[in-house]
């Protein structure tokens, strides 16, 4: 039985309005940890003809008009790494006035604090990081296709059918935050933040890069939010 | 409704080539691994692994350039293992857009690879491959196809893998692989009860219902298949319908 004929990934290879995004930038942010390469291949390809640079240059990152900020590892490494680079105020800059698209440890450094490690977050948002309670049928990490649930309407959920599921990889998530920010839950031993939105951030644990044409979805929307 | 069980086809790749017989028949070119992994991708696949049976070492970069050109078009999981033998081995895969490297023989000769490649990466990257074959009442790790024997306990081995880093395992019945009369149920059960990570079963499926039994009686949170799917036994789409009117989660 099946639930639906799907879009196959490369009709999703989209084209813009090329007027409307004349030297529009996107920037993905690189601290040194994970691979980026994937998220950069995303965007070359539903966007082809948007700039799309992976940087460590605070310049660049301020004039780019959108800002990905992906994570992989663990988070006491990525904070390490992300000071070591002198990225944390532009990046708390960037996540307060444009549109800002976390991923993953990109989404959990926005909060307070984590468990892992004991690590202070960058604390643009209220909430803590906590792991997931392993038992006999809950294995860690959290690995593979969840179904996520949109708490909320978002223009980044946009053609992006309720329940949808998405590539996640990750053994934290955030535990306590605001509800009313939390835009996407899954559910997994217990349900969990999947999806926030406050303002001009929009941030997801799972990885749309990695998302086959559901997460390319959310990329396009992504470029296509307007505030 | 949670997190799917996964479906993994395996694609052997020799000198730049997907060589293990493929069968779609509307495919231009049957050996070229992006036309294949696009099929697979359209299909429903969750994940795709490569595995590099390269034995000249003049041809061991061909893998890179397989993998990045895949990754450009391709937006799931993609899994590399074969000859991996240093973290640079990793770096370099990772930088031409693999998300996971499959690390089996060098894990035997240098365990240490494993935590060193799993601290700089992320355990999330690194997956452990582990051959077994039943010896007397246990089961020990192989090399070689099966062939020799390292002594190690199966279990203990899996264990040790799980506390260096490793992220997943990727366990294959040397017993059943070639089969087709199943996954080796006993092995994936005792492995994915004694270690915290997900296990990929692999090795003897011949048949759809070997995939539920793989993940209902043996407890692995993916399956793994070459043969079924490349010579067009069975679609990933089939396997997925069978799987779900099955009681397994499924990603459909």
């Amino acid at each position: 039985m099946m639930k639906k004929l799907k879009v196959k990934p490369h009709q999703l290879r989209g084209r813009f309005n090329l007027n409307l995004f004349d030297q529009f930038m996107i920037a993905i942010i690189d601290y040194g940890m994970g691979n980026l390469k994937s998220v950069h291949n995303a965007f070359k390809f539903i966007a082809p003809q948007i700039e799309s640079v992976v940087t460590s240059d605070p310049m660049i990152i301020s004039k780019a008009e959108r800002v990905v900020f992906p994570g992989q590892g663990a988070m006491p490494d990525c904070i390490r790494e992300l000071d070591n680079r002198g990225l944390r105020e532009i990046v708390i800059e960037s996540a307060m006035n444009k549109p800002f698209l976390g991923i993953c440890i990109g989404l959990q450094m926005l909060f307070d604090k984590s468990e892992e490690g004991d690590v202070k977050g960058l604390g643009i948002l209220e909430g803590s990081v906590n792991r997931f309670k392993s038992s006999k049928n809950l294995k860690i990490p959290h690995m593979g296709w969840n179904e996520v649930h949109q708490n909320a309407p978002h223009p980044v959920w946009k053609n992006i059918a309720a329940n949808e599921r998405f590539y996640f990889v990750h053994s934290y998530y955030v535990q306590e935050l605001d509800a009313s920010i939390k835009t996407g839950s899954a559910y997994y031993g217990n349900s969990f933040t999947a999806a926030i939105a406050y303002k001009n951030i929009f941030a997801v644990q799972f990885h749309p890069e990695k998302s086959a044409e559901s997460g390319l979805q959310l990329l396009k929307n992504f470029i296509s939010w307007a505030l | 409704m949670g997190l799917a069980k996964r479906i993994i086809p395996c694609l052997d790749v020799n000198a730049g080539r997907v060589v293990k017989g493929i069968n779609f028949v509307s495919l231009q070119d049957a050996g070229d691994p992006v036309e294949i992994a696009r099929r697979y991708d359209e299909e429903g696949a969750d994940e795709l692994t490569f595995l590099d049976i390269t034995a000249s070492s003049d041809n061991r970069g061909l893998i890179l350039d397989i993998i990045e050109s895949v990754a450009k078009e391709i937006f799931i999981p993609l899994t590399v293992g074969g000859g991996v033998r240093s973290p640079d081995d990793v770096r370099r895969l990772l930088n031409v857009g693999a998300d996971k490297i499959s690390i089996n023989t060098s894990a035997i000769l240098n365990p240490n690879l494993v935590a060193e490649a799993s601290s700089r990466f992320g355990s999330q990257c690194i997956v452990v491959a582990i051959d077994a074959k039943k010896v007397g009442n246990h089961w020990e790790v192989f090399t070689h196809g099966g062939r020799n024997s390292t002594g190690l306990d199966a279990v203990e081995w899996a264990k040790k893998m799980v506390n260096l880093g490793a992220g997943e395992l990727l366990l294959t019945s040397m017993d059943r692989d070639g089969t087709k009369i199943g996954f080796d149920i006993a092995l994936t059960k005792l492995i994915s009860e004694a270690v915290e990570v997900p296990i990929i079963a692999s090795g003897g499926v011949g048949n759809l219902q070997h995939l539920v039994d793989g993940v209902l009686l043996g407890g692995a949170d993916a399956v793994l298949a070459a043969s079924i799917f490349h010579y067009g036994e069975f679609t990933i789409r089939e396997a997925k319908e069978y799987m779900t009117n099955n009681n397994v989660e499924i990603r459909l």
